[in-house]
């Protein structure tokens, strides 16, 4: 495995994310391979077609919105990390009713009298 | 049958009602959660099944003396396309109500499943994206966020536990061990699955409290058992002390927005009060305030439990039973 980019597609949708939101413009499927290359020093080479395969990917699944109007078509992020990090976050320490999916956070909030009983026992 | 149809109509009432709202307010059943937790999913499957059962058994009655029976005839009947002479309106009622509840609790559960499991591969392909694996934790990712948070997500192909850069930062490295064993915990005991029923139930029946405080309750119980768990294998004190820390964090973290404790109009209320006592109820436990309870009482719990199950379903399939 040593020298590869990449072992599999999740790692690789991360990689070409991960050029996408550090790019200030939007990019050409040429061009991230270019930079998906030049990171991995050595080993194999990615094909374009598989950048174009995960970009459809990313696209479906509404992380990344392509322009058709450019030739090539151009691709840029749907959202930033940031703001899918707080989306991510939201759902986690949000209200119980939408957040089925993920077993509850480890600790909610505690009252005032609640905490003071909580410092003395970190205290002790 | 119009008797049995009586005793169940009378069992769902008080499973949907009273029941449920004694047992939430109790504390006993924060010292033995294993048997509490069996307990609420005996209350909750005889609940269904009272409800179901009373107006199935009695829009049956005029067909047959017992429910079997009565089911045959039935069926006969409405293949022949006739009724019996002295079936009334109110029986009819009843059947078709039978149908529509039976349907309305299983397409609810069916619902909530589907979009847990939904909201869960997309909560997947994001953390995918955002979250970085941490090498001398197999499972377990972190998500760049400042707010100390652990969370759990079940499924496929392995459940991953969720560390924030701010809980790394809070927390010692036993602590985050004790944190991780904790939501490991979760996933390996099926809590998500207990979660999603009862959030089923609760969105199938919002008005009664039978699925409400069962959801809240269930909540609870299962941390404790996930505490219990843990603590076989890392030490309550950093356990404890990794409630306390994470707990005192997101009191700090809470206070800074809302400037104040009134919570909006039309929030649930006793939310953060809520999450506030299971902080509580956990350290209560693991800094062994709390006393263990005399096996008597468990015996008894669980066989209230079975009875719970047992005895409507006797009456529901028991021909002796009229």
């Amino acid at each position: 495995m040593a020298g590869r980019i990449v072992v599999n597609l999740g790692e690789l949708e991360r990689a070409i994310m991960d050029v996408i939101w550090d790019s200030a413009t939007p990019l050409a499927a040429a061009d991230l391979r270019e930079s998906l290359n030049a990171s991995a020093s050595q080993g194999k080479e990615l094909a374009i077609t598989t950048v174009m395969t995960v970009l459809s990917r990313l696209e479906a699944k509404g992380f990344v919105v392509r322009d058709r109007g450019a030739r090539p078509h151009l691709y840029r992020a749907a959202m930033s990390r940031e703001d899918h990090v707080a989306e991510l976050m939201h759902e986690v320490l949000g209200s119980a009713s939408d957040r089925d999916a993920v077993l509850a956070r480890f600790v909610g909030q505690v009252s005032a009298r609640d905490a003071e009983r909580l410092r003395r026992l970190l205290e002790a | 049958m119009f008797a049995v149809a009586a005793v169940l109509a009378a069992l769902a009432l008080a499973l949907a009602w009273p029941v449920p709202v004694v047992l939430a307010k109790a504390r006993w059943p924060r010292r033995m959660p294993g048997s509490a937790l069996v307990l609420w999913q005996a209350i909750a499957l005889a609940g269904g099944l009272s409800m179901i059962g009373s107006l199935l058994v009695f829009g049956l009655t005029p067909f047959a003396g017992d429910l079997p029976h009565a089911a045959e005839a039935f069926a006969s009947d409405v293949l022949t396309g006739r009724l019996p002479a002295d079936a009334n309106f109110f029986q009819m009622f009843a059947l078709a109500g039978t149908v529509l509840l039976g349907g309305h609790l299983l397409l609810n559960l069916v619902r909530t499943a589907w979009r847990a499991e939904r909201q869960r591969r997309h909560h997947a392909a994001l953390l995918r994206l955002l979250s970085d694996p941490v090498p001398e934790r197999p499972g377990t990712r972190v998500i760049d966020h400042a707010t100390p948070v652990a969370y759990c997500l079940p499924g496929a192909p392995r459940a991953v536990t969720v560390l924030s850069a701010g809980l790394l930062d809070l927390l010692s490295e036993d602590e985050l061990a004790a944190v991780v064993a904790h939501e490991r915990a979760h996933v390996s005991q099926h809590h998500h699955v207990l979660l999603v029923a009862f959030s089923a139930w609760r969105s199938a029946l919002p008005w009664f409290p039978i699925a409400t405080r069962a959801h809240e309750a269930v909540g609870l119980l299962v941390e404790l058992l996930a505490d219990d768990q843990a603590r076989r294998t890392v030490s309550e004190r950093n356990l404890s002390r990794a409630v306390a820390r994470v707990a005192l964090a997101a009191a700090a973290d809470g206070d800074r927005p809302a400037g104040g404790a009134v919570p909006p109009a039309g929030a649930p209320a006793g939310v953060q009060p809520r999450s506030g006592e299971w902080a509580d109820a956990r350290l209560a436990r693991l800094t062994g305030e709390a006393t263990p309870v005399a096996p008597a009482f468990r015996l008894t719990v669980l066989a209230c439990a079975s009875a719970l199950v047992v005895v409507p379903t006797l009456m529901l399939l028991g021909p002796a039973v009229r």
